[in-house]
């Protein structure tokens, strides 16, 4: 079977590689940005990259648990550097936004107050800050099963995300409405009720 | 052959961008004097415009029908045919009829307008357009006394125009302007930039360019002119009118519902490049203020 497959072949592989694996991809794109080779308007590119690339890493974190449970592939050691992960690329994406396009700090205070679609990602980004922060070991201990509860609210973020992304968009666009509805979809497998143990 | 720029533009095409701005404005003085068409100070305000490059101004468009990144159009806009192009003028005119495009051109006289492209999305470019008055056109036509509008539509071919696939917005494309604007000497039909044919990313043959309006009034590759007594549908106001209002002239200080329309990124300015903050009627307030009088912008955005 395939799962078994995977679950053999990542058996001896460690999560650590995927913070290197990770940084490629943004360390590629500031680098073409500051090289010049991202068109005529690197700033957008750039900021946009980081969000979608960013989406996607929140996406992959729901799988996890879908995965393991309907279809047997284990890769729950690796969903702590995938949320990592996210994290960081939003991070880089707000930086972007502050820094490079709006600059302005005035307008960017206006901005997260009077412009729906900023305020929902800023939530979102202000909600991810203490699931960050508890991505470690010593957080798992401490927290015991509030750590779990606290956690739930990536089911927050990640719609958040989408909605976001949703909202920028001009006229009627299918790709965010993609991501929404996969995002809707992952979260709607965690209601699948659980199979009792097996009657006799 | 001769496609969409007047002979006498002919010699740029191999001349060199950074050649050809010098010499423009080596020429640009005598020749505003002797009436020739470069634009003057009085139809090119704000004066000084540094244009993009044509690198920039050709591989950075909204053109929805050929997909809705800003590198799409750049990509897939080389299947349009526009050779023959014929544009229908109907309505209130008294010469309704299929005008051939080289007829259109051999009646009118082709000048460079150097304007700023305000788009809605908060950004704008410096382009240097190649064009004629659009009333000319609309005079060649007659205008009848009792027409108020002119409607305007781009081409919808779907073998040609892959965004039309997608329902991003009612195809066709379609503007609208009133006639005092359409008759104002700042608004023209574009025939090119640079000297060049108009590529078709930026919406050859033929397409409105109106510098104190959002970029999205400049409707591309058109297909169809017709005057009217009612304010024609416009594409974006159709798809949200909340957002894209009829009238879309440049105003800092009437935001769009989702973001600053205050300040403006610069296209070209490097990643650094800071924001602009963005004119009134994008500067060109001087000129057409007054077709506004005593209207409310807010209201009427």
């Amino acid at each position: 079977m395939i799962a078994d497959r995977i679950n053999a072949a990542t058996r001896n592989v460690p999560a650590w590689p995927l913070y290197i694996i990770g940084a490629l991809p943004p360390a590629w794109l500031i680098w073409s940005g500051f090289t010049g080779r991202l068109g005529v308007d690197p700033v957008k590119v750039m900021e946009h990259q980081m969000g979608e690339w960013g989406l996607w890493l929140l996406i992959a974190g729901l799988t996890i648990t879908p995965l393991q449970r309907f279809a047997g592939v284990r890769l729950v050691k690796y969903r702590r550097a995938i949320g990592l992960l996210a994290f960081f690329y939003i991070v880089l994406h707000l930086l972007i936004w502050l820094v490079l396009d709006v600059q302005i700090v005035s307008q960017i205070i206006a901005d997260i107050y009077k412009r729906p679609y900023i305020t929902i990602g800023m939530a979102a980004f202000v909600l991810m800050i203490p699931l960050a922060l508890t991505s470690n070991n010593w957080s798992i201990r401490k927290l015991g099963p509030k750590w779990r509860q606290l956690h739930k609210l990536v089911y927050l973020v990640v719609p958040l995300g989408g909605i976001h992304f949703l909202m920028l968009v001009k006229g009627f666009q299918i790709e965010p409405l993609v991501y929404l509805a996969v995002i809707v979809g992952l979260l709607a497998l965690r209601l699948v009720p659980r199979r009792r143990a097996v009657r006799a | 052959m001769i496609r969409i720029t007047t002979p006498k533009f002919r010699d740029r095409d191999v001349t060199d961008e950074a050649v050809y701005l010098n010499r423009r404005q080596l020429m640009g003085g005598a020749m505003a004097g002797l009436g020739l068409g470069l634009a003057g100070p009085a139809m090119a305000a704000p004066s000084g415009l540094k244009p993009n490059s044509f690198e920039e101004v050709t591989n950075y468009n909204n053109y929805y029908e050929f997909g809705t990144s800003k590198t799409d159009p750049a990509k897939y806009a080389h299947t349009l045919t526009t050779s023959p192009w014929t544009v229908k003028i109907d309505g209130m005119v008294n010469k309704p009829g299929d005008y051939a495009l080289d007829d259109i051109l051999s009646k009118v006289s082709v000048e460079e307008r150097i304007y700023r492209l305000r788009c809605v999305e908060a950004w704008s470019m410096v382009i240097p357009w190649n064009g004629f008055t659009l009333s000319s056109l609309l005079n060649r036509a007659g205008v009848q006394s009792g027409a108020k509008y002119v409607a305007f539509e781009t081409v919808a071919r779907r073998e040609e125009m892959p965004g039309l696939r997608y329902p991003v917005l009612d195809w066709p494309y379609v503007e609208g302007l009133r006639l005092d604007e359409a008759m104002h000497p700042l608004t023209i039909l574009a025939t090119g930039v640079y000297g060049k044919s108009m590529p078709e990313q930026n919406g050859a043959p033929l397409r409105l360019v109106v510098p104190w309006k959002y970029g999205f009034k400049g409707i591309k590759s058109i297909v169809r002119i017709s005057l009217t007594d009612r304010q024609p549908p416009t594409a974006w106001n159709k798809a949200n009118a909340r957002e894209y209002g009829f009238y879309s002239n440049v105003n800092p200080q009437v935001d769009h519902p989702r973001w600053s329309q205050a300040t403006e990124r610069v296209i070209g300015a490097g990643l650094f490049g800071s924001r602009r903050e963005t004119d009134m009627f994008n500067g060109y307030g001087d000129e057409v203020a007054s077709l506004y009088a005593g209207m409310d912008l807010k209201k009427n955005y």
